[in-house]
């Protein structure tokens, strides 16, 4: 048992973030078994173990297909970039097409499957493979009745490809998300190390999750991983708790935007901190989030702005209405605007795409405008975790990020922002509306600030054709943040 | 007319299995003697990439390449009498084959 732990090394695989939550890949020179119920992306599972192996690792693979035809994978994969065919012609890539012919297959007296494995050791040696997939083992079972023999014969396969010395990926099918962990307990006999797909109907969205079950004699993160499938790139799994939110706090200071929103912060926001605004709808929260662009163009300071709610236009008109043009900034390359409908990708999709921007542009400030159009799209589990994947993937780049988040109510406050959101935040403004002697006034004030002193009066705001102007504080009202608003005579 | 029947026998090394698998067709060969019926015995080990080609899985297979259409049988073949039907040997000039039929 022990010496197991010792001999079992592992063969990182490539596909994004997997090897983070598999701590460096699976079991070398085993048997994986990956499991999952139709849709779950085994076959683009399969197919990326071997095409990383070949793109990433020079690691050639042979790809053993029971179900789909090879010409049906070569035309399926094409939309992630891998040219199967291409790597067919370089001897890196070999099929042994095991789909089902139209005929079928009778059986007379006790038979093995001894063609197959010397098939697949034929063509693991024609192109020097180190990966081998075989999808999906469910198929063997629906063509042959007799599943003692096939369970047998699985067992013989798993061992002859032990002896041949490859990593190999084996599919089989599951009946349910959470049921038993494949359809005829292939698990039981064929792989110490399984590995669960699934696609699960969450709050009217499917929602992809990765969770190893078990690597025997070596370790693993435990628990479900979202993933996502992105064209071009293939799964990309996210790997949350294996992050650790260790942020490297430093106490650099810098600019809001706006001069006495920097003095009610004791000198401004801290280089690599979180700021939530949080705000009824058209207290300001938008304006907010330009001041801070701007205010980070102003230092020369690349500046991102996702946003969900807005377009460009609206932005820019607005903007401009605030007196700061984002146009000219825009073509100066110190502020990129990137407005995208929340609802044209599932969170993780969402996730990727702005963590492949940030990468590429590489920000020093970014502005996620809202956080509660994100929310809307998801389920609070998801949710949580893009929140942590987010922060802490900024947080490690040290980018200064400003969310923004809808109040439900205009007047006073309900839950100032979801629990979990708050906690990963290091401040928190608020921005309400204040009914005052028979109108509406603008009040802002910082709830929160991690590590440093801040003013906690609420000031009243107005917004003019210059942006934003914080006047005196409110100190004859009380009972703003409650709703319950007192006037003190005087 | 004499019809020519061709059949492959693939077989996984010379296992018991693959021995018996042999006996038998020899059996059906010598019982079709009039007629001209050629068998092949392909060792998968010996020749994986005919296996490959033929897209054979399981060992014994006994493939019926002509007449087309092709079919096939797996398993050690002790069943003569439903091997010949799936083969459907027996439709073909029936008066000849006096010994398979009992």
């Amino acid at each position: 048992m022990n010496s197991d732990l010792v001999s079992i090394s592992k063969l990182e695989v490539g596909i994004g973030g997997f090897d983070d939550i598999a701590v460096g890949g699976v079991p070398k020179g085993r048997t994986t078994l990956v499991t999952g119920s139709t849709g779950t992306a085994k076959t683009v599972f399969c197919c990326q173990f071997l095409a990383e192996g070949i793109r990433k690792y020079n690691q050639n693979g042979v790809f053993v297909t029971f179900e789909e035809r090879p010409d049906d994978i070569r035309a399926n994969t094409h939309s992630f970039g891998w040219d199967i065919e291409e790597w067919e012609r370089n001897k890196a890539w070999a099929f042994v097409d095991v789909s089902q012919q139209s005929q079928e297959t009778i059986v007379s007296g006790p038979f093995d499957l001894d063609a197959l494995i010397a098939r697949i050791s034929h063509a693991v040696e024609q192109v020097g493979a180190q990966r081998v997939a075989l999808d999906s083992l469910a198929a063997v079972f629906a063509r042959f009745n007799n599943h003692a023999i096939i369970r047998v014969e699985l067992f013989r396969i798993v061992s002859a490809l032990r002896e041949i010395g490859v990593t190999t990926i084996m599919t089989a099918e599951r009946d349910s998300e959470y049921g038993p962990v494949a359809r005829y307990s292939i698990e039981e006999f064929v792989a110490d190390n399984v590995i669960i797909l699934r696609n699960v109907l969450q709050g009217e969205r499917r929602r992809r999750t990765m969770e190893i079950l078990k690597f025997r004699g070596a370790f693993h993160h435990k628990g479900e991983y979202p993933f996502a499938i992105i064209p071009n790139e293939g799964i990309e799994v996210i790997p949350l708790s294996s992050l650790k939110l260790q942020q490297l706090s430093n106490d650099v200071r810098i600019t809001s935007g706006n001069q006495i929103l920097d003095q009610m912060c004791n000198g401004g926001f801290f280089r690599d901190s979180v700021v939530m605004v949080s705000g009824a709808t058209g207290t300001g929260k938008t304006l907010l989030s330009t001041t801070f662009i701007a205010g980070g163009a102003e230092q020369g300071e690349r500046s991102l702005m996702f946003a969900f709610e807005e377009s460009p236009q609206q932005i820019f008109r607005n903007a401009n209405g605030w007196g700061i043009d984002f146009e000219e900034r825009e073509q100066g390359d110190l502020i990129r605007l990137e407005c995208v409908y929340p609802e044209t990708a599932g969170l993780e999709g969402h996730l990727i795409r702005m963590k492949a921007i940030i990468e590429e542009y590489q920000p020093k400030r970014v502005v996620v405008d809202s956080i509660s159009a994100l929310r809307r799209i998801s389920s609070r589990e998801s949710f949580r975790e893009f929140m942590i994947a987010f922060t802490s993937f900024i947080k490690h780049k040290q980018i200064a990020g400003l969310y923004t988040t809808t109040a439900t109510s205009l007047l006073g406050s309900d839950v100032v922002t979801e629990a979990h959101v708050s906690t990963i935040t290091d401040s928190i403004i608020l921005l309400r509306y204040i009914e005052h002697r028979g109108a509406v006034m603008r009040g802002i004030t910082v709830l929160k600030m991690r590590g440093s002193i801040h003013d906690q009066r609420i000031r009243e705001f107005t917004i003019g054709s210059d942006g934003i102007h914080i006047r005196e504080p409110l100190e004859t009202i009380s009972g703003i943040l409650t709703g319950n608003v007192m006037y003190e005579r005087g | 007319m004499s019809l020519s029947i061709v059949l492959s026998l693939y077989v996984a090394g010379n296992s018991t299995r693959s021995e018996r698998a042999i006996h038998n067709v020899e059996q059906i060969r010598l019982e079709w003697a009039e007629s001209d019926l050629v068998v092949t015995v392909i060792d998968v080990l010996e020749d994986p990439a005919a296996a490959e080609r033929a897209r054979v899985i399981a060992t014994p297979t006994l493939v019926r390449e002509k007449p087309v259409p092709e079919r096939r049988i797996i398993g050690d073949l002790s069943d003569v009498q439903a091997v010949l039907q799936v083969l459907n040997l027996g439709s073909f000039e029936k008066g000849k084959n006096r010994g398979l039929r009992k």
